[in-house]
């Protein structure tokens, strides 16, 4: 069975979001409509509607998070759902007890959704592949593959500030191969017609085929970040250092770390995002991590509410009320 | 074919103009100086925009989008979104004058004091309608109505706006 249609459900609504790959743009641009309407919630003295009442989403993170899950917890709170955190290193796999029989112990327990990060790519797809028909599985990422609503709320922060996808020139600079970050947002950024995307990051950090997912490749930061409307850094992960991927801390920030004098290269309203945590003088200068066309705490604000909407889309469709799946 | 009952109940400028006096005498009866307006999204909110003006109301329109408190959401899902609500006063204390086009079953009306409460808790709120319709479902009754009537099961009426921003009530029957 393909990907994409795993996804949605017979009446062609969003059931599971485990990637952006595949799914239709009018079935994004919803995502991010819904997501400006839920925006409005976390203005009012009383942070919370009753759409979610009675719902019960579980948040399964085999692999630490704390941007990630605590949004995902307040998205899924502000819908008056209750939430159970199941931290997973302390709890039954470390007893023996495989993946699904705890999953299957979960839905005896009435659970609606399953927010699943796992250090696996394919882990939250598999998951959707053996649920019972009314529960739903949110990818809150998994190994290098994909992380979907990280990306949607991207989407979302560019949007806000730069209105039409399809005239902007967008470039991510960093670990592009061990990013499931960047891949969620190139697919999107396909999908909502970006015209020009472009990775940046040394050699040994770009995968080969990179230039098949409609991406241009620069090696050169300077170049790559010529008149960009918008530039998205990666984390550095230390371990790929270790891994002798790359060369030293200083080396690296001084060829693809963002300082406020690279980013002159890009257009004067550029706006700078990370999906976080930051390694600051690794990736990105303090400075431009602080200055004023930084959005990166802009990005987390609007987690919530895509997260909000995605939990919305997928546990209120008519065909989960009529039984059938 | 499309049967209109009470036709001559239907001029909408003149239920409009009786709405609005109406209002003006109930908002003197109970001594009410400064008000606030809420209108519900769609065709309550260009009711609400005509009160507005013509009841010279000091403080902005707030808009309401019951979307998120719909009792039908598990079953219907979640709805074509439009404007989401905006209220630019603070609701506490204040007397609210809540307006809708149709008053039907109350479960809309009934939504929209629930969203107005997570907003805080106002002096009171009065409901203002220019359509009251038989068979209520829930013990809601609206404070002014410019009209009211009786409708079959399958009619429907629907407040539409004009290209030159007027409005207009229609009757719609469904086919059985």
């Amino acid at each position: 069975m393909k990907q994409h249609d795993v996804q949605l459900d017979n009446d062609g609504k969003l059931r599971h979001f485990l990637t952006t790959e595949g799914l239709k743009k009018q079935m994004l641009l919803d995502i991010l409509d819904h997501a400006e309407n839920f925006s409005s919630v976390s203005n009012r003295q009383v942070k919370k509607v009753p759409l979610l009442r009675g719902k019960t989403i579980a948040n399964l993170f085999f692999e630490a998070s704390t941007r990630t899950r605590t949004t995902f917890e307040l998205a899924a709170k502000r819908l008056s759902a209750d939430v159970l955190n199941i931290n997973i290193n302390t709890s039954a796999t470390t007893k023996g007890e495989s993946l699904l029989d705890m999953l299957h112990n979960l839905e005896s327990m009435q659970v609606d959704m399953f927010v699943v990060r796992h250090n696996s790519s394919g882990a939250a797809h598999f998951i959707a592949q053996h649920v019972a028909p009314h529960i739903s599985v949110i990818n809150a990422g998994d190994g290098s593959h994909a992380h979907p609503t990280q990306a949607m709320l991207d989407m979302f922060t560019i949007r806000r500030h730069k209105q039409d996808f399809t005239k902007l020139t967008v470039a991510i600079v960093g670990d592009i191969m061990h990013s499931r970050v960047a891949r969620s947002q190139i697919h999107a950024l396909n999908t909502l017609g970006v015209p020009e995307i472009r990775v940046i990051g040394p050699q040994t950090i770009i995968p080969k085929e990179a230039a098949h997912l409609g991406v241009h490749v620069h090696h050169d930061m300077q170049q790559g970040l010529q008149n960009a409307d918008v530039v998205i850094m990666l984390r550095l992960q230390r371990e790929r250092m270790e891994g002798a991927l790359l060369p030293s801390e200083r080396e690296y920030f001084h060829m693809f770390g963002l300082t406020e004098e690279k980013l002159k290269l890009a257009k004067p309203d550029a706006i700078v995002m990370h999906p976080g945590p930051i390694n600051r003088g690794v990736e990105i200068e303090s400075s431009v991590a602080d200055g004023p066309q930084s959005v990166i705490l802009e990005q987390v604000t609007h987690g919530i509410s895509v997260r909000m909407a995605v939990m919305s889309m997928a546990l209120g469709r008519s065909s989960l009320a009529e039984g059938q799946n | 074919m499309t049967e209109r009952p009470q036709n001559q109940d239907l001029d909408t400028p003149a239920l409009l103009d009786i709405l609005s006096s109406e209002l003006r005498n109930l908002l003197q009866s109970r001594n009410i100086e400064n008000p606030v307006m809420i209108g519900i999204h769609t065709g309550g909110l260009w009711v609400a925009e005509e009160l507005h003006k013509t009841l010279n109301i000091h403080q902005p329109l707030g808009a309401l989008n019951i979307t998120f408190y719909r009792d039908d959401f598990t079953r219907i899902g979640m709805h074509p979104q439009v404007q989401p609500s905006n209220l630019p006063f603070s609701v506490d204390d204040q007397h609210i004058i809540l307006v809708d086009d149709v008053l039907h079953t109350g479960r809309t009306i009934r939504a929209a004091l629930n969203e107005i409460f997570d907003y805080g808790r106002p002096a009171s709120v009065m409901l203002a309608v220019l359509v009251e319709r038989g068979y209520r479902e829930l013990p809601i009754s609206a404070d002014v109505a410019a009209t009211r009537i009786e409708l079959k099961q399958n009619q429907h009426i629907k407040l539409n706006r004009n290209e030159d921003l007027s409005l207009s009530l229609s009757i719609e029957e469904e086919a059985k």
